[in-house]
């Protein structure tokens, strides 16, 4: 038993905590995407080369103790490219998980607390977005946002957040009937005292867990667009479009750490937060409070 | 009597629900004086816990008129409500619900204030060590959470909510009904302390009679949604004149092994509130029906002074 001051005990948020330290894999994860996190975020200061430099003199290189993971066809340095990639891959899926959290949230705030019409409205609108093939949808929106960071955020954001919206509903329409919440409206609260007092406090769970599975989501969907040519556009690395540049079969059977680094990244990346994100459910699960 | 601090008047709350209408309140009325205790009772699904929050409109009302101090609640819009709010308070029946698993007592008992706009944040927190002292609770709970209270601290946490805000009019819905017996008697005496010492004024429901004769000074008693009668607690506890009433207090246990028993067991259900029964909604299981009784929908008349019952029967004694 952990030694506790009497006099402040630890509220529902630090045994949340408490047990997800407890989870084996979640832990693992963490201390798979903290270093990776870190490397990426310092490699400047430490490594010599840039993502776009060119190295005439070692083109289509293996691995050696100047290039770790080799170079590519024009001599760019791959080591550098899935450093900086991983730079802008995990800035497209953070943003763009806060971006559709927040549209998520709000929209199935209104849904529930706002009135039957408002729900019916926005609803039928979560079923709209919903239905849309997202494939189909993506390369559309893609095709008229464009290439680049910020039409990439924009398109993956657009397409994450009725998942949520629904959850955040359903959360909320229960709490709505709750004898806190009713207590809270008899003292004379209004809709926005209930969203951010007892809505938001209550959905914190849904909304981690939503928000580092959409994260990890959120790399593959970029790195899809990417593969496929609509994402971040080339010379800017992102760890799709370095699959994408690598997909040839001459540069699949014979450099074959074009591919295998980024991929590697890519996997090593989602998997981490896949298991983080299993484990903050875990932790966040009301079930869990009986042991 | 004095004017009335509440005065509700043919108050009818309805759900429709696949099309099928339900009738949950129908045609209540009642007045509640100044420093009043009035009990609610009847059994479960009759509506008590609709009326309470009807009053407060956390339930908004189908039809009626509900005045609270002269002012009519029902046409409120939702920022004169907010400002009427203060004075009228809620307590609820389940200690384990009524209190926010994430909050803090502090942030719980400040929650009212500070949607009021009352104080500074310093100013707050000393009123909410106040309130749970008033309840004999020590003030520096405030930085605890609800789970580590026990149902009867946790009542007792409820009750100082209702009070941060310095109400005149409580509904208590059936406070101590979730709690332990050892400990009911606790939380009902410290309301009854609370509401001599602080003048309350209080709409007290229960299902309770021993607990509602305790502590109140006049019942309504309810079955279906429908008022069936009305007294002071003393003539009612000894001359019922509703047979409902009967019934439901010859099923008070007695402390007596030797008391004369004659126990009036009602036979069936409450009627489902689909399908009400025609006339008075309580012959088809009373005892003392008659043909008249399924096509008159019987008064809530004045039968002695203070003493009103809704019975087509005056030949019951």
């Amino acid at each position: 038993m952990l030694a506790r001051t009497p006099s402040r005990s630890p509220g529902p948020t630090a045994r949340s905590l408490h047990r997800f330290l407890l989870n084996r894999a979640a832990v693992l994860g963490m201390g798979m995407i903290v270093p990776m996190v870190l490397l990426i975020l310092s490699y400047p200061i430490w490594w010599s080369f840039r993502p776009n430099d060119i190295d005439l003199l070692a083109m289509n290189a293996g691995p050696t103790a100047k290039h770790w993971f080799g170079t590519d066809g024009v001599g760019r340095d791959i080591f550098a490219r899935v450093m900086d990639g991983g730079r802008i891959s995990l800035l497209v899926a953070i943003t763009s998980t806060v971006i559709s959290a927040i549209i998520g949230f709000l929209v199935g705030a209104v849904s529930a607390l706002a009135g039957r019409w408002a729900d019916a409205v926005t609803m039928r609108f979560v079923d709209l977005v919903m239905t849309l093939p997202p494939v189909i949808f993506l390369l559309v929106l893609a095709s008229i946002a464009g290439t680049g960071i910020w039409p990439t955020v924009l398109v993956i954001s657009l397409l994450s957040w009725p998942l949520l919206a629904r959850m955040v509903r359903s959360r909320l329409l229960e709490l709505r009937e709750r004898d806190f919440v009713m207590a809270a409206r008899g003292m004379g609260a209004g809709l926005p005292h209930l969203l951010f007092r007892h809505g938001l406090p209550n959905s914190v769970d849904i909304l981690v867990v939503f928000a580092t599975l959409q994260i990890a989501n959120a790399i593959l969907l970029e790195a899809g667009l990417s593969f496929l040519g609509l994402g971040i556009a080339p010379p800017a690395a992102s760890w799709g479009n370095m699959l994408n540049a690598a997909r040839s079969t001459a540069v699949l059977e014979q450099y074959p750490w074009q591919w295998l680094f980024p991929g590697g990244a890519l996997v090593l990346a989602v998997l981490a937060i896949n298991f983080i994100g299993d484990g903050l459910r875990d932790a966040f699960d009301p079930r869990a409070e009986l042991n | 009597m004095t004017a009335p601090l509440l005065s509700v008047r043919d108050l009818s709350k309805h759900y429709t629900s696949r099309g099928t209408k339900l009738t949950i309140l129908q045609g209540i009325s009642f007045d509640i004086g100044k420093g009043e205790v009035v009990g609610l009772v009847g059994e479960s699904g009759s509506g008590k816990t609709t009326i309470g929050r009807s009053v407060l409109r956390l339930v908004e009302p189908s039809a009626g008129s509900v005045r609270f101090d002269g002012t009519e609640l029902t046409g409120l819009s939702s920022s004169e409500m907010r400002r009427a709010r203060p004075r009228m308070q809620y307590i609820f029946q389940d200690p384990f619900a009524s209190l926010s698993p994430r909050m803090t007592i502090g942030e719980i008992l400040t929650e009212g204030l500070k949607i009021q706009g009352i104080g500074t944040s310093k100013e707050r927190l000393e009123r909410a060590r106040k309130a749970l002292e008033q309840v004999d609770l020590p003030g520096d709970a405030v930085n605890r959470y609800a789970h580590e209270f026990s149902g009867g601290q946790r009542q007792r946490i409820g009750i100082a909510r209702a009070l941060t805000l310095a109400p005149e009019f409580i509904v208590a819905d059936e406070p101590v009904s979730a709690l332990d017996v050892s400990i009911q008697a606790q939380v009902i005496n410290l309301l009854r302390d609370l509401q001599q010492r602080l003048g309350l004024t209080m709409l007290f429901i229960s299902h309770d009679l021993a607990v509602v004769e305790y502590i109140c000074d006049r019942v309504i008693v309810l079955y279906l949604g429908r008022i069936m009668e009305i007294a002071p607690s003393a003539e009612l506890y000894a001359q019922p004149q509703h047979p409902y009433t009967r019934a439901l207090l010859s099923a008070i246990p007695s402390p007596d092994p030797d008391a004369p028993r004659d126990r009036q067991i009602l036979k069936g259900d409450i009627p489902s509130p689909a399908n009400p029964p025609s006339g008075c909604v309580f012959r088809t299981r009373c005892p003392s029906a008659l043909p008249a009784c399924g096509e008159i929908v019987p008064d809530l008349r004045e039968t002695t002074l203070g003493h009103f019952k809704a019975c087509i029967r005056d030949d019951l004694d």
